[in-house]
């Protein structure tokens, strides 16, 4: 199961990496949306992967998960996902002004 | 518990939320809500300097959790130094503001306030993911600012500011969930005995997430390779904002300073003194490509965002030489050189307004309307820049450079402070000839008359904060002294955040 956590962690990064790097702004905030996939569930397995196990106590748990990956995942999903929309709506906002979606705002030949 | 450790970073909050309230068309009701704010933040900041001048690191534990368990909200010296800073810088530009900017939007005034409120708990906090948080409330809030009114050149500048730092918060989590897996610890002074006490095998990761963590805060604080998102935000933005996001690269210093003096300092074990290879080159040639820019910009604000650009430098240059003197020099530096930045937005502001179509462009005019009051004012804002004797920045470089004797690279250090000194006053004296002695000879008129002596009050204001700096170097470089000494004493921190009470 670790090997297809980090697997899965590497190429959400590489496929995010290389779409940030993109010239037009969709790829550009597709690539920001992977990347941060791509640390939440780096976030989460910082806790090391346990099978269940409760994270708070309860009386017949013969073991505990880490609950604060959980915790910070929870953070770093709300605000990822409130940093998307605006960086979404931004590119719209982009496109209507200067009239193409480059991210320079030129449209290069 | 002191409330006084909590209330920087609820006053702003609470003014946002009052604010966001007050649907009331009245614009004038806003704003004396948001200067009331602002004004019981300096009070506040001022009191809390006070409260630690002594010596003592106040600790909140929010909910009565104790660290390492709950999040802790510290106020020791350095803390009450960058609040007392932030709130007078807010109170000039928000001064500033007031004269027009914030018309051009209706939710000016509630951004305003909840950048402040990311802004003073990025200085409180004593928690790394706390920090990450506070750092997405002030970047969340400034990307409102940034593009507040709107316009084609606003947003494209805006699209590359959200995306850089959107990736910076990225690598940031990264950063710090590769220390919490490796140590199990996101309070800093806990992270600060963990990381001493790393075992071998885990040395490598560790190094790596503190090296990324400084690669984050170059970031923020416009290092060399992470720069170049600077200039075109800030020139680009209202003169009220840019005067603002003068203290933003601050925050970015600021995060270096505390991280690597207390959690990868001298007693770090097998991560000590992490960045000392990295910080000082960087910082120089940061210092020397920001006055190269200020040289060749074709537009005052540009050219100030330059300068910006080039003061982070000197700032991390003063930090980089790892010494107590060092840090002390660059604090004293840092309130200066903040509120000189600020001064010249504002005043790149109005004089592009009285030079009509042309604008701030470095490019032949009409004459000014006013051309005495304004070219004195950029005369003296120029001499704070340039660092010139008699006012704060020639102080603040002279102890950088004493400080930078101790240090064994010590002629770079000389050798770039005194170029970029020399460069800034050729960039700054082409500018100001060409504002100022020569005009357009085939532009009869005159430029629009200024509105009045009401908007040159907060450059003023900044100013004299600076003048202030000069007059009372004595007691505030002592204080500067006394932070760099509680800097270099990181155990007092830990044992104040981790052993409240306790004996050491």
């Amino acid at each position: 199961m670790e090997f297809l956590i980090a697997l899965i962690i590497g190429v959400l990064t590489a496929s995010g990496v290389y779409l940030v790097l993109r010239a037009r702004t969709f790829p550009v905030v597709l690539g920001l949306t992977f990347l941060s996939y791509a640390v939440n569930l780096f976030l989460f397995a910082m806790g090391r992967l346990t099978l269940g196990q409760p994270p708070v106590i309860a009386p017949n748990a013969s073991g505990y998960t880490d609950p604060v990956p959980q915790a910070l995942v929870l953070t770093a999903i709300v605000i990822g996902f409130a940093m998307t929309a605006f960086a979404l709506v931004l590119a719209l906002k982009a496109r209507a002004e200067l009239g193409n979606d480059h991210v320079d705002g030129e449209n290069a030949p | 518990m002191n409330p006084l450790v909590i209330a920087p970073a609820l006053l702003p909050l609470l003014a946002a939320i009052l604010l966001l309230l007050l649907r009331h068309p009245n614009l004038r009701l806003r704003r004396w809500v948001s200067l009331v704010a602002v004004l019981g933040q300096v009070g506040l900041a001022l009191a809390l300097m006070a409260a630690v001048s002594a010596g003592d690191i106040l600790v909140y534990a929010l909910g009565h959790w104790p660290a390492p368990f709950g999040i802790v909200l510290v106020a020791d010296r350095l803390t009450a130094w960058m609040l007392v800073i932030t709130s007078l810088l807010a109170l000039f530009a928000l001064l500033y503001a007031i004269r027009g900017d914030d018309a051009t939007g209706r939710h000016f005034h509630i951004l305003f306030q909840l950048q402040l409120f990311g802004l003073n708990g990025a200085f409180l906090t004593g928690d790394l993911f706390n920090l990450f948080v506070f750092f997405e409330i002030l970047l969340l809030a400034s990307y409102g600012l940034l593009l507040h009114g709107g316009g084609r050149e606003r947003t494209r500048a805006g699209l590359h500011f959200v995306v850089i730092n959107l990736l910076g918060s990225t690598l940031f989590l990264f950063a710090v969930g590769t220390l919490y897996g490796v140590l199990g610890a996101l309070n800093m002074a806990d992270l600060a005995v963990k990381v001493a006490a790393t075992p071998a095998e885990n040395v490598a990761l560790v190094r790596a997430a503190g090296l990324l963590l400084f690669g984050v805060f170059a970031l923020k604080a416009a290092l060399l390779p992470f720069y170049l998102w600077l200039p075109a935000a800030y020139t680009h933005t209202s003169a009220a904002v840019a005067a603002l996001f003068a203290i933003m690269t601050k925050v970015g210093a600021y995060s270096i300073l505390r991280v690597y003096t207390l959690i990868f300092g001298a007693n770090a074990g097998p991560a000590a003194d992490l960045i000392e290879p990295w910080l000082l080159p960087l910082a120089l040639a940061t210092l020397i490509i920001g006055m190269l820019g200020a040289v060749a910009s074709t537009g005052l604000r540009q050219q100030t965002a330059y300068l910006v650009v080039a003061s982070v430098g000197s700032l991390l240059a003063a930090f980089g030489l790892t010494s107590s003197a060092g840090i002390a020099a660059g604090l004293y530096y840092l309130p200066h050189t903040t509120f000189a930045a600020a001064a010249l937005f504002l005043l790149a502001d109005v004089i592009a307004r009285q030079r009509d179509s042309v604008g701030d462009r470095l490019a032949l005019g009409p004459a000014l309307a006013d051309s005495r009051r304004l070219g004195g004012l950029f005369l003296i804002t120029a001499v704070a820049v340039a660092g010139l004797p008699p006012l704060s920045g020639f102080l603040g470089k002279f102890l950088t450079l004493r400080a930078a004797l101790a240090h064994p690279q010590w002629p770079w250090v000389m050798g770039a402070v005194l170029t970029a000194g020399l460069l800034s006053l050729i960039a700054l004296a082409r500018t100001g000839s060409l504002l100022f002695y020569r005009a357009d000879p085939n532009l009869e008129v005159p430029g629009t008359p200024s509105n009045g002596i009401g908007e040159l009050v907060p450059i003023i204001g900044l100013l004299l904060l600076g003048l202030g700096l000069t007059v009372g170097a004595g007691p505030l470089f002592d204080q500067a002294r006394a932070i760099a000494e509680q800097m270099w004493q990181p155990q007092l921190y830990i044992q104040a955040v981790l052993n409240p009470g306790g004996s050491p």
